[in-house]
C-alpha cells in the first residue's frame, strides 16, 4: 500500500463508555490530508470525548484509532507527536508567562529550534506585547489565542480543535480562520468541534453530527448551510 | 507529508524528565508557599518533640535519631501533595499526557522535583536539629547525608505515585499519609538504625546491611512505580 | 458480560464450602482441646496458636492473591479481576483482625504483655493498614475504571512491600517464638501438635477460599445489577 493511500486518520468501531453508559457506540470514519471535518452537535453527545480519544487522552473501550495506518496506543508516546489538541482548558500554568509555557511545551515535544518556533507562534497569536506577562493576567480572548499557540506549537499534521472561536473577537477569529485554511492547504487534517458551523462553513470539507453516540449525519459539506440546518434538526430530534 | 517540528534525539529519555522537574521548580519558586510551609512544618515538629519528653529521663543521644527520622518522614509527606495539585489548574496535566512523552518519564520528572523539595526541607531541618538537640555529627555527617538521600528516595518514590492517586479524592491530604505510612516503614527502620549507628561512631561494617536494605528498597520501588504509573494517569 | 447467575452460583458454592469449612473448624477445636497435649510452659493459652497462626497464614494468602490478581487486572483489564481482588482484601482484613486479637490474648498470659513487636505481628498489623487503606481509597473513588486501576497499583506495591517489611522488622530483636515449624530439619513440634497445626492451616485455607467465593459472588451480583440499571 502506498503512503498516499493511507488515510491520515481512521477510526474503526470506536466506542467509549463512561462507567457503564456508552458515550460513543461504534464510530467509523476516515480523514484524508487536507480534510476539514466539522463536528456539530448538542452538549453531551460525545464531541469532546471523540476529540480526546483521537488525541490519545482517553483509551477506547472498544475499537481503534489509526494514525497513518498505525494504531494509536497509550504505551507508544511517539504516536502522539503528530497530533495537536485545543480543548476547553488551556493546559498551561497561570503563574508562568506565555513564553515560559511555550518553552516547556517545546521541551516536552523535543522541538528543534524552539526559539524560532516560539517566536513565530507568539507573533501569529498577536501576543508579542504580553508574552512575558504571567498567563493569569491575560484576558479571556488573549488566553484563547495563547492556548491555540500552545496546542499547535509542534506543528502537528492532525489538528483537533474544540470550539476554537470561544472568547475571540472578530479580528482574532478571522486570523484563526485564515490560519486554519493555511493548515488545510498544506495538507494537514483538521477536526473542529463547533456549536456554530456557520463560522467555518466555507472552510469545511466534511460535516458530521453525533446523535446517540453514532453518526447521525456524516457527509461531504453541503454548499447550503440552511439545508444542512434542517437535516441537522431532524437528525438530532429526540 | 509535512514533517512536524519535533525530533527524536539521544537525550529523548532524559529531556522530558528534566523539563517536568525544571517546570515544577520554577513554579514552586514563584509561588513559594508550598515549600515554605513544608519547611516550617518540619521545624515545628522538631520543636514539639522537644516538649514531648522528660529531658532528665530521655537523653538527646538516645532520642535524636528517632526525632530526626519522624520529622523527615512527616516532612516528606507534606511536600508531596504539591506535585499533582498544581497540575489541576487549566487541566495542565492533560498537556503532559498529550505530549509524546512516556508515563514513566512524567513520573520520574515528578519524582525528581519532589526529591529536590524534600531535600530542601531536610537541608533546613538538619541545622535546627543539631541546634535543638545538641547533636555532634562530627565526621558522621557524610554518612547521615547518604542515609538521608537513600531513605528519602524510598519515601518519595512511593509517595509520588500515591499523591497522583489521591489528588482525585476529596480528602487528599488525609488519604495520602493513610496509604503511604505503611510503605514508609522499611526505609524508616533502615534509616533510623543506620543513623543511630553513625551518630554513635560505629564502624561501616555494622551499617552495611541497613544501607543495602535502603538501596534495594529504592531500586525495587522506583522501578515498580515507574512501570505502573501509567495505570494511575491513563484514562 | 457477567450474569447474575454467575454471582449466585459463586455465592451458593461459597456458602456450601463455608459450611464445610466451619465443620472442619469445629473439628479443629475438638482436636486442639481434647486430643492435642497441653504445652508445658505456656499452658492452655498455647492452644490459641491453632487459630492465630492459620489466621496469619490466610491473611498473607489473601494479600498474595490480591497482588497477583492486581497484576492480571492491569494486564487483562477484566473488571471481574478487580472485584475478586477487592473481595480478597475484605476477607484478608477479617483474618488480620483474628490474628491481631488472638495475638494479644496469647501474649498476655504467656509473656505478661499484651503486645509484642515481633516480626509476624508487626507485618500483619501493617497488612491490616494496607488493606484498610485499599478499601478507604476505593470508597473515595467513584469512577469504576479509576477505582480498579488504582486498587491494582496498591495491590502490587503492597505485595512487593511484604518482603521488605519482613526483612526490616525481623532484624529487630523479637519476642516471638522462633519458627518451630518451618525449620529445614524436622520441625521441633511433637507430631500430634504438628498435625493439628497443619490441619488448622488447611482449614484456614478452605475458609479463605469459601469466604472469598461468597464475597466475590455478592460483588458479581451487585456489578450485574448496576449494569442492568444503567443499561435500562
Amino acid at each position: 500500500m502506498q503512503l498516499a493511500e493511507v488515510p491520515l486518520l481512521e477510526a474503526r468501531r470506536l466506542e467509549r463508555r463512561f462507567g457503564v453508559s456508552p458515550i460513543l457506540r461504534g464510530l467509523d470514519f476516515t480523514l484524508q490530508r487536507g480534510d476539514v471535518l466539522l463536528v456539530v452537535g448538542e452538549n453531551g453527545t460525545g464531541k469532546t470525548t471523540l476529540l480526546r480519544l483521537l488525541a490519545g487522552l482517553l483509551r477506547p473501550t472498544a475499537g481503534q484509532v489509526l494514525f497513518q495506518g498505525t494504531p494509536l496506543q497509550s504505551s507508544d508516546p511517539a504516536g502522539r507527536r503528530f497530533t495537536g489538541l485545543l480543548s476547553h482548558q488551556s493546559h498551561m500554568y497561570d503563574e508562568l508567562t506565555l513564553r515560559e509555557n511555550l518553552v516547556f511545551a517545546a521541551r516536552l515535544h523535543g522541538l528543534e529550534n524552539p526559539g524560532k518556533l516560539i517566536d513565530s507562534a507568539i507573533s501569529a497569536a498577536g501576543l508579542e506585547a504580553r508574552a512575558d506577562d504571567r498567563l493569569g493576567r491575560l484576558s479571556r480572548g488573549m488566553l484563547q489565542r495563547a492556548a491555540i499557540a500552545r496546542a499547535f506549537l509542534h506543528q502537528p499534521s492532525l489538528l483537533l480543535l474544540d470550539e476554537p472561536f470561544t472568547a475571540l473577537d472578530t479580528a482574532s477569529a478571522e486570523r484563526v480562520r485564515a490560519w486554519l485554511a493555511g493548515q488545510a492547504a498544506s495538507g494537514h487534517g483538521i477536526i473542529l468541534v463547533t456549536h456554530q458551523p456557520s463560522e467555518v462553513w466555507d472552510l469545511a470539507t466534511h460535516v458530521g453530527v453525533l446523535a446517540a453516540g453514532r453518526w447521525g449525519i456524516f457527509e461531504p459539506r453541503p454548499p447550503n448551510i440552511a439545508d444542512f440546518d434542517r437535516r441537522y434538526r431532524e437528525a438530532t430530534r429526540v | 507529508m509535512s514533517d512536524p517540528a519535533s525530533v527524536v534525539s539521544e537525550d529523548a529519555f532524559l529531556r522530558p524528565i528534566l523539563a517536568v522537574a525544571a517546570k515544577d521548580l520554577r513554579l514552586e519558586l514563584r509561588g513559594k508557599t508550598g515549600l515554605l510551609s513544608a519547611v516550617m512544618f518540619a521545624a515545628l515538629v522538631l520543636i514539639i518533640f522537644n516538649f514531648s519528653r522528660d529531658i532528665t529521663l530521655v537523653s538527646n543521644v538516645d532520642f535524636a535519631p528517632s526525632v530526626l527520622w519522624v520529622t523527615f518522614a512527616f516532612g516528606s509527606v507534606v511536600t508531596l501533595n504539591r506535585a499533582f495539585h498544581l497540575e489541576r489548574e487549566n487541566a495542565a496535566f492533560d498537556g503532559l499526557r498529550l505530549a509524546p512523552v512516556s508515563r514513566s518519564s512524567i513520573y520520574l520528572g515528578k519524582l525528581l522535583a519532589n526529591l529536590v523539595f524534600a531535600g530542601i526541607m531536610e537541608l533546613v531541618t538538619v541545622p535546627l536539629f543539631i541546634l535543638f538537640f545538641d547533636v555532634s555529627m562530627g565526621r558522621a555527617w557524610l554518612g547521615v547525608a547518604g542515609v538521608t538521600a537513600l531513605a528519602t528516595i524510598g519515601f518519595v518514590s512511593v509517595g509520588t505515585v500515591f499523591s497522583a492517586m489521591v489528588v482525585r479524592t476529596r480528602f487528599a491530604e488525609l488519604m495520602l499519609p493513610v496509604l503511604l505510612l505503611p510503605f514508609m516503614v522499611p526505609p524508616l527502620i533502615g534509616a533510623t538504625q543506620a543513623t543511630t549507628r553513625l551518630l554513635a561512631g560505629r564502624p561501616l561494617s555494622e551499617l552495611w546491611g541497613w544501607l543495602r536494605l535502603l538501596a534495594l528498597f529504592d531500586i525495587v520501588f522506583v522501578t515498580l512505580c515507574a512501570l505502573t504509573f501509567w495505570a494511575v494517569v491513563d484514562e | 458480560m457477567s450474569t447474575p447467575s454467575a454471582g449466585r452460583s459463586a455465592i451458593r458454592n461459597g456458602l456450601r464450602l463455608t459450611l464445610f469449612g466451619l465443620c472442619l473448624l469445629a473439628g479443629i477445636y475438638v482436636l486442639a482441646l481434647h486430643y492435642t497435649p497441653m504445652e508445658i510452659r505456656q499452658g492452655l493459652a498455647q492452644k490459641i496458636f491453632y487459630l492465630h497462626a492459620p489466621a496469619a497464614w490466610s491473611a498473607l494468602l489473601a494479600f498474595v492473591f490480591v497482588g497477583i490478581v492486581s497484576v492480571l487486572y492491569l494486564w487483562l483489564q477484566d473488571p471481574r479481576l478487580d472485584l475478586f481482588a477487592a473481595s480478597s482484601v475484605e476477607v484478608g482484613l477479617v483474618f488480620c483482625m483474628v490474628m491481631l486479637t488472638t495475638g494479644p490474648i496469647w501474649a498476655r498470659p504467656v509473656w505478661g504483655t499484651w503486645w509484642t513487636w515481633d516480626p509476624r505481628l508487626t507485618l500483619t498489623l501493617l497488612l491490616f493498614f494496607i488493606f484498610l487503606g485499599y478499601l478507604a481509597l476505593r470508597a473515595a473513588l467513584t469512577d469504576r475504571s479509576e477505582r480498579a486501576r488504582f486498587s491494582a497499583v496498591i495491590g502490587i506495591m503492597g505485595l512487593l512491600l511484604v518482603p521488605f517489611i519482613h526483612l526490616s522488622v525481623y532484624l529487630f530483636r523479637t519476642m516471638h517464638p522462633t519458627p518451630i515449624v518451618l525449620k529445614p530439619s524436622a520441625p521441633s513440634l511433637p507430631p500430634v501438635m504438628l498435625t493439628t497445626l497443619l490441619a488448622s492451616f488447611g482449614v484456614a485455607t478452605v475458609l479463605y477460599i469459601a469466604f472469598v467465593m461468597v464475597r466475590y459472588g455478592l460483588a458479581l451480583e451487585a456489578f450485574a445489577r448496576e449494569e442492568a440499571d444503567l443499561a435500562a
